[in-house]
């Protein structure tokens, strides 16, 4: 390649398309081997690897829910003792809310957003590949403390004072606390990638209308995490302090306050719903606009209720403290405003079904799960705004209808939009199609099963059955009821074993994928199927809101990037002009020896508060070597 | 699929200052994260503080010195931080040296006096609640400043080797933008953690 003209480096305007390809994939391509895999800076590499660990947590979490519905499914049994059973909810609670359901949607976005705001790479690559060594060292270190037996048994929200040091003098709630640690440590990385990738890296013309609307729930998404995450990480840093070094911040009788825990861990702990919610509502959009075969309508009024949701659920977090003894004044606001955050919900809604309406929809597994999604959302909704209300939730706190409402938001909301996004973004990620006849019974086993594994719980909450018991009796008359949840809870599970099957199966037999299997809209299907390591080989100017749709066979791009080191193209804020090609890292390994030595320091200080002295240098030395700029080309001239 | 070239990009800059360059986003986001951190922990305070009948508990204030002496020290280290940012946007390296050497300096004097105030907050965290949320906002913000020193010196030993390129200029601006932001932060924890008690 020999072709460099008046100008002092390779540019891509020189090359034609094969050359161009070719030459690209060298400069972007992850190395191979070993030392290539541990070095990797490349947000698809590193998304799906994301997504894998956070599935195999689900699977994780997935197994520990059928050990306590074998449990409970008749009364009096004795497969789980009391105290494993205390472990195991927490573990299942824990497992699910912090190593699955956030840590996979921004997995998602970590593979995706680049992909449709047409860049090359996602901000800040050394971040996110150090943000995906503390999310699995994080998960690792909770799940071999429970294997080990040292496990958390407190609750995934670990009140004080029961996991003070008074109640639970092991380790366990130490375990706790610093699992949150780690994996809100990654979310944060994650959330700063996600707001700056939107923010600069989007392709020419991209204007803020013409962002695609995932794209805007990640957003928003990630803005959520921003402002809820330091709260629970100041609650939890302020719990192993008070457990290690003697603090007093929840210690009543110097000073402290129990209740102190319960403010800072729900002013996280609503927004969390959220922040797994609202990625769902962005694949859920993603979908229907495809297979719909029309742009969402509404698409302001969508963004305006993305936003609106996420502002008023940080209004909201009291709502889980009514029956702590809140002033009346205050519970009053709080019922409204829990009532209130229904509202942008609806609207999206409403905003969906004239989409479908008006369309002509294809009814393909992605859109099976988007229709399943919107049944099982409206039920945990409609129950939602019940126990949002004072005078019911203080009947029915802490019993099983509880249990039956947070699955139907968490799984309607969440896991239902997630497996559409599996079914539809497979063939990007894969190059292959999954099974569209085991998507089918995939889908109504999951529809299925999951129903009657939940529907059965508001009738217990009902009828007085509290939640976290390990057993009851068999007067209470709830045993035929806990039966029939399990079998459904049995059945669920097995529409995840046919996922896997089909995956497994669909990555070797699937029909290829090609380009844009769906005819979608959006720029991640402008790419090959895997896409190539440098995403596009030119990156896509956009016009319309639908690229795809709308410029029909051929995309307009730039050039004039550098085709002999990694650049990315920054735009402005609002228009999306361009405005620098700035300079893409290259991989590197100190991102994982940062991360182990983080490791080495937070597990360290559970032992030892001397960990804090020892285990500093090794993290400013990794740190130093992750941002000294050797091995980038322009400083190795 | 088909592609029609539009738009050359090929004349754009290989790097930009402030909102046009990637890190000072970066840097964006850090402050609001470490922002939203000082906030949860200020709640924190006022919240011990509004449930408590005595505040201090059983202790008496901090000393006034260190922590007037510190924001008097951040206030006046504005002067050569922004001295720094004009000759780094005209990329004038030695004067950046200068300028950088003079921030490290600063960092690491304000380090020392933090270790006074430790020293002068007549209260262990081990106490009660108020000297546990002391002891907790100050090492909160002792870790901010100490991140914050130790990117400063890197960035100076970086401009003495031959990795002080152009754009390595866009750097220390960002760096003299976080360091506001370092200042910023500390006056209403000044103001909490030494004269609120004293209300
Ligand atoms: C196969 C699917 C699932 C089944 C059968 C299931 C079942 C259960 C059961 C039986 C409990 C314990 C209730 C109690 O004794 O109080 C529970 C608690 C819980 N589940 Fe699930 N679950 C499933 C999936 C999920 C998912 C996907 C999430 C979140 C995204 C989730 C989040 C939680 C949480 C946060 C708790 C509360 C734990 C605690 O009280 O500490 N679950 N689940
Ligand atoms: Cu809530």
């Amino acid at each position: 390649m020999s072709t460099v003209v008046d100008r002092d480096e390779l540019r891509d305007d020189v090359l034609n398309g094969l050359q161009l390809s070719t030459q690209l994939e060298r400069i972007w391509r992850t190395p191979s081997g070993l030392a290539g895999a541990l070095m990797s800076v490349e947000h698809k590499v590193v998304g799906r690897r994301y997504i894998l660990t956070a599935f195999a947590f689900l699977l994780l979490g997935g197994i520990l829910a059928i050990l306590m519905r074998i449990q409970l499914a008749g009364p009096e049994k004795t497969f789980l003792s009391a105290d494993k059973y205390n472990q195991i909810f927490t573990m299942h609670g824990s497992t699910m809310m912090f190593l699955f359901a956030v840590p996979v949607m921004e997995a998602f976005a970590v593979y995706l957003v680049p992909l449709m705001v047409g860049t090359r790479n996602i901000a800040f690559p050394r971040l996110n590949a150090f943000s995906y060594w503390m999310f699995l060292f994080g998960g690792c270190f909770l799940w071999i403390s429970f294997l080990f037996n040292v496990g958390p048994d407190v609750g995934w929200f670990s009140y004080v004072p029961l996991s003070s040091l008074q109640f639970t003098p092991t380790k366990r709630a130490d375990v706790w606390a610093q699992m949150i640690t780690f994996t809100e440590v990654a979310a944060l990385a994650v959330a700063v990638e996600i707001v700056v990738t939107v923010f600069k890296l989007r392709a020419p013309g991209m204007t803020l209308d013409r962002i695609p609307l995932f794209v805007w729930a990640m957003l928003v998404t990630s803005f959520l995490v921003m402002f809820a995450m330091p709260s629970i990480m100041v609650a939890s840093t302020s719990l192993i302090l008070d457990r290690l070094v003697n603090t007093r911040f929840y210690d009543p009788s110097s000073g402290g306050h129990p209740l102190l825990w319960q403010h800072l861990f729900w002013f996280f702990g609503h927004p969390e719903v959220y922040i797994i919610f609202i990625p769902g509502t962005g694949m859920v959009s993603a979908i229907l606009a495809t297979f719909a075969r029309r742009p969402v309508i509404g698409y302001p009024v969508v963004i305006l209720s993305l936003i609106g949701t996420g502002f008023l659920s940080f209004g909201l977090w009291v709502h889980h403290m009514f029956v702590t003894g809140l002033p009346q004044l205050g519970a009053g606001l709080f019922t409204a405003s829990s009532m209130l955050i229904a509202v942008p919900s609806g609207l999206q809604i409403f905003c969906w079904l004239a989409t479908l309406w008006d369309g002509r929809p294809v009814y393909r597994t992605p859109l099976l799960f988007v229709i399943g999604f919107i049944v099982i959302f409206v039920i945990g909704g409609l129950s939602g705004v019940m126990v949002a209300s004072v005078p019911i939730d203080t009947q029915v706190h802490d019993t099983y209808f509880v249990v039956a409402h947070f699955h139907y938001v968490l799984i309607g909301g969440a896991v239902f939009p997630l497996i559409g996004a599996v079914y539809y973004w497979f063939p990007k990620i894969a190059g292959r199609m999954l099974s569209e006849r085991l998507g089918r019974w995939n889908f109504w086993l999951a529809f299925i099963g999951f129903n009657v594994a939940f529907f059965p719980m508001h009738f217990l909450g009902l009828i007085g059955m509290p939640r976290r018991v390990y057993t009851y009796t068999a007067d209470m008359d709830w045993a035929h009821l806990n039966l029939l949840s399990s079998i459904g809870a049995i059945v669920f599970a097995l529409s995840f074993a046919l996922l896997l099957v089909n995956v497994v199966y669909s990555l070797r037999k699937g029909a290829l994928a090609g380009d844009n299997p769906w005819n979608a809209s959006t720029l991640e299907w402008a790419t090959s199927s895997p896409p190539p390591p440098q995403n596009f080989d030119r990156i896509p100017v956009v016009k319309h809101r639908d690229p795809l749709w709308a410029d029909g066979e051929s995309l307009p791009v730039v050039a004039g990037l550098s085709a002999e080191r990694r650049e990315v193209l920054l735009t402005s804020l609002a228009e999306a002009e361009p405005q620098t090609r700035e300079a893409s890292p290259e991989p590197s390994i100190w991102p994982l020896l940062t991360a182990i030595a983080t490791t080495v320091f937070f597990i360290g200080s559970i032992f030892t508060p001397w960990a804090v002295l020892w285990g500093t240098p090794p993290m400013a030395v990794t740190l130093i070597g992750w941002f000294w700029p050797s091995g980038s080309k322009e400083d190795e001239e | 699929m088909r592609q029609t070239i539009v738009r050359n990009v090929a004349e754009l800059p290989t790097y930009g200052y402030g909102p046009r360059s990637g890190p000072w986003w970066g840097a964006m986001g850090f402050m609001a994260l470490e922002g939203m951190g000082f906030a949860i922990a200020i709640g924190t305070y006022l919240y011990l503080y509004a449930v408590n009948p005595n505040w201090p508990i059983g202790a008496s204030p901090p000393d006034l010195w260190p922590g007037t002496a510190e924001a008097a020290v951040y206030l006046l280290s504005i002067i050569p931080n922004e001295i720094t940012n004009r000759v780094a946007h005209r990329q004038d390296l030695a004067k950046v040296r200068v300028g950088l050497i003079v921030m490290a300096l600063i960092g690491i004097a304000l380090l020392v006096l933090r270790g006074f105030e430790f020293a002068h907050l007549n209260t262990r965290w081990d106490n009660s609640a108020y000297g546990s949320i002391v002891w907790l906002i100050l090492g909160l913000h002792t870790t901010h400043l100490a991140t914050d020193v130790g990117d400063t010196v890197v960035l100076a030993v970086l401009m003495f080797t031959r990795h002080a390129k152009p754009r390595r200029f866009s750097d220390v601006t960002d760096n003299v933008f976080y360091w506001n932001f370092v200042v910023l932060a500390w006056l209403p924890l000044y103001a909490l953690l030494d004269w609120v008690p004293r209300l």
